[in-house]
């Protein structure tokens, strides 16, 4: 059977959990475009206009704002809860 | 050698796996399967956007109106994706 020396195997990992990072980005910005392609864009024109632009930009930033707002009073609430 | 999907996996005859040659083939994999997610959610998107009440076949202006919104679709996921790596960059800064 084929092998694989311990270097090998490190490094492996290592790139592996580098390729896993970047899924992980891009699934999230599958995930923006989802909420934010609803919210900015109205009827597609022949380019996005610096509207469209900012509207998409400050949704994710906006969205992520969100998400840790909701974490952050969650955290609270459940501690409240445990008093 | 350097095969496709089935091919050798990353194995030089030797009996030696290669790490570079075995990202090689997850990397194209990973490619092909961003590539299916990107098209079927850019599919619902413009659907929504482009035909209002289904009819016989897509007229001019539904087709017009799709290859618009597959251009307005990627445009849109750069900028998406540039915020979100510069948001990514502010956090670790302020770490």
């Amino acid at each position: 059977m084929a092998d694989m020396g311990e270097a090998d195997q490190a490094e492996l990992q290592r790139l592996v959990a580098a390729e896993q990072q970047k899924a992980q980005f891009t699934a999230q910005v599958h995930h923006f475009m989802e909420l934010c392609w609803d919210k900015c864009v109205d009827k597609p024109g022949n380019r996005l206009d610096s509207r469209t632009e900012n509207c998409l930009s400050s949704c994710v930033d906006r969205f992520i704002d969100t998400t840790l707002a909701i974490t952050n009073r969650f955290a609270q609430i459940v501690q409240k809860g445990g008093q | 050698m350097e095969g496709g999907f089935g091919s050798d996996f990353g194995g030089s005859g030797c009996g030696k796996l290669d790490p570079g040659l075995i990202m090689e083939q997850v990397k194209v994999q990973i490619a092909v399967a961003n590539a299916q997610e990107l098209l079927q959610r850019m599919t619902d998107k413009c659907f929504q956007k482009c035909i209002g009440k289904p009819g016989g076949s897509l007229d001019n202006s539904e087709q017009k109106c799709i290859a618009m919104c597959m251009d307005r679709y990627m445009d849109a996921w750069n900028t998406v994706s540039r915020a979100y790596n510069l948001r990514l960059q502010r956090e670790r800064a302020n770490m």
